[in-house]
């Protein structure tokens, strides 16, 4: 076992050039994840925690662009890749499961002849009687019961939770070395959700994959994170082992995120909230991106927080943070 | 706080399926079947349930935005479902809706000021003067301001458009309001914002409020009561303490054990329920639940159990749960 990340992400920036100006989705961002370790990608909508993960495989759409930084997975960067190269990677080495899974499956294929698609793009050697062993038994392995029947069927003919199985199915079909899953199950019941949980760390576990898990969700995030990186307007403010980031959240958004959660079994009679809301993409203000909705600013009376942007800087040992408060402890 | 506002008696909808050559009715989906429901003045009830358990069903029945097949909703002692459309009519001001969707649910093509404004119209409030007049004190009722009435939906946050969705409901001065998935939309950080406005609501107008989600740790927070919902079937209610710490019935249960805690030292014992629902077109005979139950006996496939009151108005539907002495 070796220490050497599985995947790499420097300084990525991605830009969408619209014509009302430059959307700044995704600017300069860092991470790594670990064979076997699963990330948390968290933040609220239009955080940039998806365009991170479609950076990483290149499936950012036009007016998009990748505009910066280096991707680095096992040794090679995946920004120099050409399309050929990455089709090849993508599916095989690296796959994504989306959150819509009956948007995602082609609904006029049977769901096995899907499966069975990624099988043969990837593997040329495989004879049609051996996938089809192979579609039955990842069916099984995603816990679909009666596989060899529902392999005939149609994604409408299948529940939500039973369609994001398969999506899962198709996902580690060639045993890929990670696997990015974006809110894979926001759109289910959570009942349901127990289920596909569970499943997505029992394949981690035993196929020691590294997996990005992005989420907004701060229960699913402590369920199934080793490390969280909570994103903020397009960046990451701050990045801990999971279990530092709930005992001691340090930045004054993550204080607040995991504040105004509704803890089941904890009644309260007003939760706390983070007033105002996310500013434009697109003209960012100076400084802190967080600092217009900052409490912790308007305590502590901090002025620079409005004119120069904090850098991402370890503050403890494996627990980063982009936040002025912390500046001495660096 | 005693007196019901809300009555619901048997509440029956089916929704029939149509096929063959002559699109005759083949069957039935039995969408909600036998419900039995009371809301008490100023109280918020939560009705929780997983997709396709009737929950919002419920909900347009009761307001009569669908028709139900049997049983009768009795609202201040008015018999709801006997009333021609022409009577309903000056009942609807006093009960109104907010429907889950923030983004779909307001007119693209309307100002702000006009869309709350409407119902005022529909329901004679003639002079425009006035309607101005009560636009405004609604929106500042939920929180926003005059410079926001000129302004088209698309200017705004869902958690703001969903405060629109609110002072609509609110701009006839209702005593009862559905929402539907209020805050399933919205972010976190603003679903706190909206659940504290709808509790501000509700001690400051004195409002009756049917809560329908699909979340049990917002319910938790907002609602007095809460009724759990499966396959068109009340299975338990009662008060949010006695709920929350004490949940009786098997799915209930297995509900709670299934939501995520946002803290990652408390590691439970989960009860991870086997398949899915099964179809509302063809639910499991007797107790509903029973195919996927871990506790299931022999007598709760044959026998439908009835929603008994276990002591201190804690009612569950359950043979294994019987009223102690």
């Amino acid at each position: 076992m070796t220490d050497e990340p599985m995947l790499k992400v420097e300084n990525l920036r991605t830009y969408f050039f619209t014509r009302g100006g430059t959307v700044k989705a995704v600017d300069g961002v860092n991470f790594e994840v670990k064979r076997g370790q699963v990330l948390a990608l968290v933040g609220e909508s239009g955080c940039g925690k998806s365009m991170t993960a479609l950076s990483i495989i290149q499936l950012v759409d036009k007016p998009g662009k990748i505009v910066e930084g280096t991707v680095i997975f096992d040794g090679e960067n995946l920004l120099e890749r050409n399309r050929s190269q990455m089709t090849e990677i993508r599916g095989k080495r690296i796959s994504m499961i989306f959150q819509e899974p009956r948007s995602s499956l082609n609904p006029v294929i049977r769901v096995g002849k899907q499966l069975d698609e990624v099988l043969k793009l990837h593997y040329e050697d495989m004879d049609k009687h051996e996938r089809r062993q192979r579609v039955i038994q990842l069916l099984k392995d995603v816990g679909i019961p009666d596989p060899e029947r529902r392999a005939n069927n149609y994604p409408h003919e299948m529940s939500g939770g039973m369609a994001q199985r398969v999506m899962i199915a198709m996902g580690i079909a060639c045993e890929p070395e990670l696997l990015i899953a974006d809110e894979p199950t926001t759109a289910l019941d959570v009942t349901i959700q127990a289920q596909v949980l569970d499943l997505i760390r029992k394949l981690r576990d035993e196929m020691q994959m590294a997996v990005i898990f992005i989420t907004h969700d701060m229960g699913v995030v402590a369920e199934m994170a080793d490390d969280v990186a909570v994103m903020y307007a397009g960046t990451i403010v701050e990045h801990a082992a999971v279990g530092s980031l709930f005992e001691e959240p340090m930045h004054p958004y993550t204080q607040g995120l995991i504040a105004s959660i509704p803890i089941l079994g904890e009644f309260k009679d007003r939760l706390e909230v983070i007033p105002g809301t996310v500013p434009s993409l697109i003209d960012m203000p100076p400084g802190c991106r967080f600092a217009s909705r900052c409490k912790a600013r308007v305590e502590h009376n901090l002025e620079k927080c409005l004119h120069e942007e904090p850098e991402l800087l370890e503050v403890r040992e494996g627990h980063q943070v982009r936040c002025w408060l912390y500046e001495e402890n660096a | 706080m005693s007196e019901n506002l809300l009555t619901i008696q048997d509440l029956k909808v089916y929704f029939d399926v149509k096929g063959g050559l002559l699109k005759r009715t083949v069957a039935h989906v039995k969408a909600v079947d036998g419900v039995n429901l009371e809301i008490k003045k100023g109280e918020i009830l939560g009705l929780v349930g997983e997709s396709g358990c009737g929950k919002t069903t419920v909900g347009r029945a009761i307001l009569r935005l669908l028709e139900p097949t049997s049983g009768a909703v009795y609202f201040n002692g008015n018999d709801i479902l006997n009333l021609h459309r022409s009577q309903l009519k000056p009942l609807r001001h006093d009960m109104q809706i907010v429907f889950q969707d923030p983004f779909s649910s307001l007119d693209p093509r309307s100002r702000i000021g006009e869309i709350i404004a409407e119902g005022l119209r529909v329901h004679g409030v003639k002079d425009a003067d006035e309607r101005r007049q009560r636009v405004l004190e609604t929106l500042k009722l939920v929180g926003m301001n005059e410079t926001h009435m000129r302004r088209f939906p698309h200017e705004f946050s869902g958690g703001q458009r969903q405060r629109i969705g609110i002072a609509r409901a609110l701009v006839l001065n209702p005593s009862f309001i559905v929402l539907d998935e209020p805050v399933s939309a919205l972010d976190v950080s603003i679903q706190s914002q909206v659940l504290n406005l709808l509790k501000d609501l509700q001690k400051a107008l004195n409002l009756t409020m049917l809560f329908i989600a699909h979340d049990m740790s917002v319910v938790e927070h907002v609602c007095d009561r809460v009724a759990v919902m499966y396959l068109g079937k009340v299975v338990e209610i009662s008060s949010r303490e006695e709920l929350f710490r004490n949940p009786q019935h098997p799915y209930t249960q297995a509900l709670m054990s299934a939501i995520p805690i946002p803290n990652p030292k408390i590691k439970r014992e989960r009860i991870i329920l086997q398949g899915d629902v099964p179809s509302p077109l063809n639910p499991p005979k007797a107790c509903r639940f029973h195919t996927r139950c871990r506790e299931a006996i022999a007598m709760c496939s044959e026998v439908d159990p009835i929603l008994e009151d276990l002591g201190n108005h804690h009612f569950c539907s359950c043979h294994l749960r019987q009223p102690t002495n």
